[in-house]
């Protein structure tokens, strides 16, 4: 294998990884309030959809995306009544959105069905993008891939160096404290539940805008859940979250790299890999418990009720 | 004012009410879609909801849906009573339709009377060990059972389309994905003259009756129940919570499985890509309409069938896409969920408050 395709390779992994690491870093934010939403890849479609049907419309890609984050928002706040005002069951309204929001997407979407879009061009960063081999690999997408460089970034300091992040944490770890010390518990986690439908929306935008660029119904494929994978693979970092988001990338175009040294398998087979790898990865992860158990926000999955709190 | 109080007990009232009061405003939703889209209400919900009922073909092809959202719900209601989040029915359920297929292939020369069990068997056994794996991995390396139920969904699909493409191919299928015709002594009888109902949904009816009897009647049940709803109870009280776990995830797969086989060896005779539409998700929504129990299960199944058999029918009438059944589910879920409030809690008015 040469260079020239190895660098394909890993531009290509990039652009693989990038919707799974918006998803990824919106679902980190819910997670670490101590909410786990299971309405990712719900939210990815719909934001895929509505990110389409909305640059199709208006002809402007970028209110494609707003659009699509909008969506992806509002779909979060339907889980976020329900769990924090109702006190559903986390994992049983995370299930609905999924269902919910596979539906509508394929019910909205059934009108821009076999229409496509330009996308987003992909722009060479000046200087950067003329470092040898680096350049060639990170710098030469499209605007979304940055925001996605950017996003991560801002996400790694908010989380890790500010008084918001330790807020965020807080709530996490543990609410009763939290709200004891006067923060106030719903609202924090109302922002990370939107926070986390916004980022889902960008990532069915890029799906739908970037990626393919197409509507097709169920076109995420199950992405919403690897991202969920993702966060326990990540064991709830920033950065590791950015590093698994890419392999998984590589994992999606194994068929190029298997190309790559002469190998033909079936691609249905091929199709395969990235749960495989999903499935495999959690298990290398999950068996170290007493790791898994230092690392998780300790109230993730808890109802908290304030109501509750004398 | 109106505010949220706290009930002392459980409202046993609203714990039924509930299902009824989200199908309810299910509708009440669906028809305000309906007239959004230009389409009259009134015509829609009866589409959906009573010519599916209106004549014996719909009624038997309702029938034939109910039988696999039954067989998935009743293994996932007992999963999740036993706090295990198993989210792979769907793969089960084509792990056995391609296991089962397999053996029907196998047997596709044969007129034995065996080779229907037989083709049975393999789609159940293949359906448990579709769940086996994702249970050996939770309790063996603790690793997200719901996350990798899911993924063995996905696992399962592409095997499938793999399968259907490659070695379970039809040779004399010019090149379609799909495999032979089976054999009929591998086909499940239909029951009546005039429509595909098949043993299948027997054998759901009773599934959700054995169900019922281990949750409601056994020893395994109880402590099924009480490791689900209090585990270090069950912990203390001695449960082997390793052995209750693997029982109610080999039973979900292997009752998934049956539905599997028997769309195979059932309605389509034969192994093709889209065995299912979803059955297997759309039995988690059944399962908790159901409650939790095996005899709601089957009562939540015969709504769900209707509704998928009304889909169909709106798609053909109305010109909406099929994609409206998940839909109307997600939101049934949420309204579900959102009613199950009020069994822990109630609205009180302030004028009663000041009482």
């Amino acid at each position: 294998m040469d260079a020239d395709l190895l660098t394909q390779i890993l531009f290509a992994a990039i652009k693989t990884g990038t919707p799974l690491l918006f998803i990824a870093l919106g679902e980190v934010i819910c997670e670490k309030s101590g909410i786990l939403n299971l309405g990712q890849e719900g939210m990815m479609l719909m934001g895929a959809v509505v990110g389409f049907i909305a640059a199709y419309s208006t002809g402007s890609m970028g209110l494609g995306v707003l659009g699509a984050v909008i969506m992806g928002a509002f779909m979060s706040l339907i889980f976020a009544v329900l769990v924090l005002q109702l006190g559903a069951n986390q994992v049983a309204t995370g299930l609905a959105l999924t269902i919910f929001g596979t539906g509508l997407s394929a019910f909205i979407g059934s009108s821009v069905v076999g229409q496509t879009l330009p996308g987003f061009a992909p722009i060479a960063l000046p200087v950067l993008s003329n470092i040898p081999f680096i350049g060639d690999i990170f710098f030469k997408h499209d605007i979304l891939v940055y925001l996605s460089f950017v996003m991560t970034f801002v996400l790694y300091i908010v989380v890790n160096k500010t008084r918001l992040g330790l807020t965020l944490k807080a709530v996490g770890e543990n609410p009763n404290a939290a709200n004891a010390i006067g923060i106030k518990v719903l609202q924090v986690r109302y922002l990370a539940i939107m926070f986390g439908g916004a980022m889902a929306g960008i990532s069915g935008a890029y799906m739908s805008l970037v990626y393919t660029p197409m509507w097709v119904e169920n076109m995420t494929a199950g992405r919403g859940w690897i991202a969920l994978a993702l966060v326990v693979f990540a064991s709830w970092r920033i950065g590791r979250i950015m590093l698994g988001a890419y392999l998984f990338g590589l994992a999606s175009i194994m068929h190029l790299v298997l190309q790559g040294f002469g190998w033909s398998i079936s691609p249905n087979l091929l199709a395969m890999l990235p749960y495989v790898a999903t499935v495999i990865v959690m298990v290398i992860i999950s068996a170290d418990q007493f790791k898994e158990k230092l690392l998780a926000p300790r109230s993730l999955g808890k109802p908290f009720d304030p109501r509750n709190m004398a | 004012m109106i505010r949220i109080q706290a009930r002392t007990e459980p409202s046993s009232v609203m714990k039924f009410a509930s299902p009824l009061i989200a199908i309810l405003l299910t509708l009440i939703f669906g028809s305000v879609l309906f007239s959004a889209i230009g389409k009259d209400p009134l015509q829609a919900l009866h589409v959906l909801l009573i010519a599916p009922l209106s004549d014996s073909y719909n009624i038997g092809e309702m029938f034939v849906k109910m039988g696999p959202l039954l067989l998935c719900a009743v293994g996932l209601a007992i999963c999740y009573r036993a706090n295990m989040w198993n989210i792979g029915a769907e793969g089960q359920l084509l792990a056995g339709a391609l296991g089962g297929s397999a053996m029907a292939l196998y047997l596709i020369d044969s007129d034995s009377i065996f080779a229907l069990p037989l083709t049975l068997i393999a789609g159940i056994v293949s359906g448990m060990l579709w769940s086996a794996i994702p249970t050996f991995l939770k309790l063996r390396f603790n690793s997200n059972l719901i996350l990798t139920t899911i993924m063995f969904n996905y696992i399962a699909l592409y095997l499938l389309i793999w399968a259907v493409h490659g070695p379970l191919r039809d040779p004399q299928g010019f090149g379609f994905p799909e495999s032979a015709m089976f054999a009929d002594a591998t086909l499940l009888p239909t029951l009546f003259e005039f429509s595909r109902i098949h043993l299948g949904i027997v054998f759901a009816v009773i599934a959700g009756i054995i169900g019922w009897f281990i949750l409601s009647k056994t020893h395994l049940g109880f402590q099924i129940r009480v490791l689900g709803a209090d585990e270090p109870a069950a912990r203390y009280a001695g449960f082997n919570s390793k052995k209750l776990s693997w029982f109610v995830m080999l039973f979900a797969g292997a009752l998934a499985g049956l539905a599997g086989v028997g769309e195979t060896t059932g309605p389509i005779g034969q192994l093709v890509p889209n065995v299912s539409p979803g059955y297997g998700y759309s039995a988690i929504i059944v399962a908790y309409l159901g409650r939790l129990h095996p005899i709601g299960a089957i009562l939540a199944a015969i709504f769900m069938a209707i509704l998928y058999m009304g889909g169909d029918l709106a798609q053909i009438e109305l010109g909406i896409p099929v994609a409206v059944v998940s839909m109307f589910q997600g939101v049934l879920l949420f309204f579900l969920l959102a009613c199950d409030f009020f069994i822990n809690n109630r609205l009180i008015f302030s004028q009663q408050a000041t009482n």
